[in-house]
């Protein structure tokens, strides 16, 4: 194509510098400054009050925590469907975007209907003669709704890479000797790290800095950095402070985006 | 055996999924008005529904920032797509970092650092702010569901179409479009979904009196939520699967299908 | 003949409903080189799966040296397959990849460098040790497929169309390096392939299917020089196939004109085909010739002139060193040894077929 069409990535090359670019710079500014402008660490150095790291340790453990589930239930439904040789590879994204027309926060709140003393699951439960179960408003709830939140996203880029692998790949290992499990962990497995990396990556994230879900199935009491973090902006008005977290956390995220530049070379295991 | 192991582990995970659907679905014909007990089925959220103003408008919003910012998203991402495929691999590989950023980065990250430049550079926070950040968290979706197919393209065909006597611009939508339509449609699509779905960044970037229907959620959560709310997700719900079931059914939906089967 | 190796009988095999494989006997012996040779959709590659262990047959079972082998799973059995595109392990270096199944089989350290060493040798790769995989061109992919494969010292080394991604020239040099690779490790091949130049270039034996069933079994002289039935006689080479009647044993009527010929056995005024190949056609002076026609088209080949000469209602297509201008009168003679008399097809899958390769 022409010298000329260089020019058509004009407009968003602008978009990216207002709207990605700048704002970012922003966020350092505010949080490398305090109320006067003068340049100050303090806001990143809040981390470390006990407040504060209590929240981001908290944030830590139970995205960690729900990564790793996350992770155990999906890689054996993505192998399950990527062997089902569905014509449509589509079909199957589909049906797990879906729920995502049933409004995010509605959807979480379901589970409080569900997780109720006296809700629909613990109903369920008396009926069998089977013990309740009371973890709304704990970390427990918590967790269940970042993995029922975040579980396509790790479903679709494993899905994604599994159903990509040759199937004379595996046959060959096979073909050589290996059993099924030799197989598994020799072939499959490393074939599909680049999958594993982006699944990790875009449910460890979101995870980390949710504080929508936090508030909705964890009652009040409990505070995730995400919270502390949007109080600072929405009800305590320090930006400065605010933005000092917000560094942090762009931190982990930033060393989990160098990590998945590092094992996902090609961008094999993208979302789409 | 194990094949019956199998079914029964995908239909547990979809009941996982979809429980909370049904469960919301459910509660839209609830007569009782709290969620925690079942008062016999009834409508009447379903027509005291479209009465209600703020929901209403709320809804409104909604949709008209999902269209704006999905379509603006997919002309801007689309175009870039096709200049990128002209770029040295260096500038383009700089772009498509920069392009990863919103989707890698946390939602609240992207979500304050707009609020801060909507701020420094006193714009009046509304609609227009709600939009203009969605145009930028969707460009991504759309760029990644288009630049796979930029790079299936084969080249000769835009040259063949060039020595056919077609002007570039003719090239480019007689050749170059049709090719790049399904990602483009899969973009839009996306990015519509996102924008819709999307709490987070509206939350930070809305400014007072402005709702989305997400942001009205979050403020009746207190409060405890509307039962028309739930009566119209079941209906955005069962909307979209209809219309997901229709364009599935449809002539143009099988060619599709038997396309893809061949590869 | 050398020792029997497999027996697949009375395979049968079918996708969906739709017959592959019906009722299949076949025998390979110890170090032959075999191909099934057949248009796409034939039934080889199944047969060669089946052989595998990738698939199981239907009914039928597979005896590998006299032992029941049909339910045997893939990593349990003496062979080794080379795929087609290759299906090397990406994520692992040259070496990785060979040692493969050595590691499986808990082999000394020492034993699989030395393996190595040797494989690598012999597919003329020294020193690719630590290369991966998508850093060598196609031909050499192809070639540490086999390495990879032979090093566990299979009794049978299958090949599914391994050449099939190579351009031509590549090609012929690696018939002529397997058939030296099959020579100096001493084991019995099974080639899939749909070409049948490269089938005719390597081979022991040839086996001719289409539709699922066994057409011809035989060398590829016996093949090329007496095919059974229309298909093989088109599928093998160019050839005029010409419906005729047999007067009686060593005389045949082509065209309402008599040929002698050297069949016998055929019976009284039967209707046959005969198969005459393009290059037993020999042009003559009108008077020397058997029958009389008129040259209607001519193409030069580089070796030989095609020709194409219209004599009695059909269009005979001749290869020839000399050249006789379209519109010649010419006579065609054809030397009773090289009239080669088939049964007329009994079903579907014996009649010649337009084929695109």
């Amino acid at each position: 194509m022409t010298s000329k069409s260089k020019w058509l990535s004009t407009p968003y090359v602008l978009w990216s510098v207002i709207f990605i670019i700048i704002p970012l710079g922003m966020i350092f500014y505010y949080g490398l400054t305090d109320k006067t402008g003068a340049f100050t660490l303090e806001n990143i150095a809040a981390i470390m009050t006990a407040e504060h790291a209590k929240a981001l340790w908290l944030s830590i453990l139970l995205s960690f925590i729900s990564t790793v589930i996350c992770f155990l239930l999906a890689y054996p439904l993505a192998m399950i469907l990527a062997n089902m040789k569905v014509s449509q590879h589509s079909f199957i994204i589909l049906i797990f975007i879906l729920p995502m027309w049933m409004n995010f926060l509605l959807r979480t709140l379901a589970w409080q209907t569900l997780l109720e003393k006296t809700g629909v699951i613990n109903n369920i439960l008396t009926f069998l003669h089977l013990p309740n179960i009371n973890i709304i408003n704990t970390p427990y709830a918590i967790i269940l709704g970042m993995v029922y939140n975040f579980l396509p996203f790790m479903v679709i880029p494993l899905y994604n890479v599994l159903s990509k692998i040759d199937e004379n790949v595996i046959n060959a290992a096979k073909d050589l000797g290996a059993n099924n499990i030799y197989t598994f962990f020799r072939i499959i497995l490393p074939l599909s790290i680049p999958g594993i990396i982006s699944g990790i990556t875009m449910v460890f994230v979101p995870a980390l800095t949710t504080f929508v879900i936090s508030t909705l199935l964890g009652g009040s009491k409990i505070l995730l950095i995400g919270n502390v973090i949007e109080q600072e902006f929405t009800q305590a008005s320090n930006w400065h402070l605010g933005s000092g977290l917000s560094i942090v956390l762009m931190i982990f995220i930033i060393l989990n985006m160098v990590a998945s530049a590092v094992f996902d070379k090609d961008g094999e295991g993208a979302m789409l | 055996m194990k094949n019956m192991a199998k079914k029964i582990y995908i239909a547990l995970i979809f009941i996982f999924l979809y429980a909370p659907i049904v469960t919301l679905m459910v509660l839209s014909f609830n007569a009782s008005k709290t969620r925690a007990k079942w008062g016999g089925f009834t409508l009447k959220w379903y027509i005291e529904l479209f009465q209600n103003r703020d929901i209403m408008e709320a809804l409104w919003n909604t949709l008209l920032i999902a269209v704006i910012s999905s379509l603006v998203a997919t002309i801007i991402g689309t175009i870039a797509c096709v200049s990128m495929s002209t770029m040295k691999r260096k500038s383009r590989s700089v772009l498509l970092g920069i392009t990863n950023i919103p989707m890698l980065n946390a939602d609240i990250v992207t979500g304050i650092s707009l609020m801060l430049l909507f701020i420094s550079f006193g714009f009046r926070f509304g609609l227009g702010t709600i939009l203009m950040s969605h145009i930028t968290f969707n460009i991504p979706y759309v760029i990644l569901s288009v630049m796979p197919r930029m790079k299936q393209l084969n080249p000769s065909t835009y040259e063949a179409a060039l020595d056919l006597g077609a002007s570039h611009i003719m090239a480019f939508f007689k050749v170059i479009f049709p090719d790049l339509l399904p990602g483009i449609m899969s973009g839009l699509l996306m990015a519509f979904t996102m924008s819709l779905d999307d709490f987070i960044i509206t939350h930070f970037t809305k400014g007072a009196g402005v709702d989305t229907l997400s942001t009205k959620i979050y403020t009746e959560v207190k409060k405890g939520i509307k039962p028309e709310m739930y009566a119209l997700s079941t209906i955005i719900f069962v909307t979209v699967l209809l219309l997901l079931f229709l364009v599935n059914m449809s002539p143009a939906g099988k060619e599709e299908k038997v396309e893809k089967t061949e590869k | 003949m050398s020792k029997e190796l497999i027996h697949l009988s009375n395979i049968s095999k079918s996708f969906d409903g739709q017959m592959v494989l019906d009722d299949l006997n076949l025998k390979i012996h110890e170090n032959e080189f075999v191909t099934l040779l057949g248009p796409s959709g034939c039934g080889k590659t199944t047969t060669l799966r089946i052989l595998g262990g990738f698939t199981s047959p239907d009914t039928g079972k597979v005896y590998f040296d006299g032992q029941d082998i049909t339910k045997l799973p893939p990593n349990k059995r003496q062979l080794n397959t080379v795929f087609q595109k290759y299906a090397l392990f990406t994520h692992m270096t040259i070496a990785e990849n060979i040692a493969f199944g050595l590691k499986i089989k808990k082999k000394s350290k020492s034993y699989i460098d030395d393996k190595i060493k040797y494989a690598l040798k012999l597919v003329n790769l020294e020193g690719y040790e630590n290369r991966m995989p998508d850093s060598l061109s196609g031909g050499q992919q192809q070639r540490i497929a086999i390495a990879r494969a032979i090093v566990n010292e299979p009794k049978i080394l299958l090949l599914d169309e391994p050449l099939g991604a190579l351009d031509l020239k590549l090609r012929q040099e690696m018939q002529y390096e397997l058939i030296r690779m099959k020579n100096e490790l001493g084991i019995t091949f099974v080639y899939v392939t749909h070409d049948q130049e490269e089938a005719l270039t390597m081979s022991d034996t040839i086996v001719v299917m289409n539709q699922g069933y066994i057409q011809q079994i035989g060398s590829p002289e016996s093949i090329y020089n007496e095919p059974e039935n229309a298909f093989v006689a088109d599928f093998i080479g160019d050839s005029n196939i010409i419906p005729a009647i047999m007067i009686e044993d060593k005389l045949v009527s082509i065209l309402d004109t008599r040929f002698s010929c050297v069949d016998t056995g055929f019976g009284h005024n039967k209707p046959v085909d005969v198969v005459i190949r393009p290059e037993d056609v020999e042009l003559v002076e009108p008077s020397e010739g058997i029958i009389q026609g008129v040259v209607s088209h001519l193409i030069f080949k580089g070796v030989h002139y095609e020709m194409e000469v219209m004599a009695n209602g059909y269009e005979w297509l001749v290869h020839s060193t000399t050249m006789f201008p379209v519109g010649k009168q010419v006579g065609i003679k054809v030397d009773p040894f090289n009239i080669q008399i088939m049964n007329k097809p009994e079903s579907e899958d014996e009649e010649a077929t337009v084929i695109d390769i």
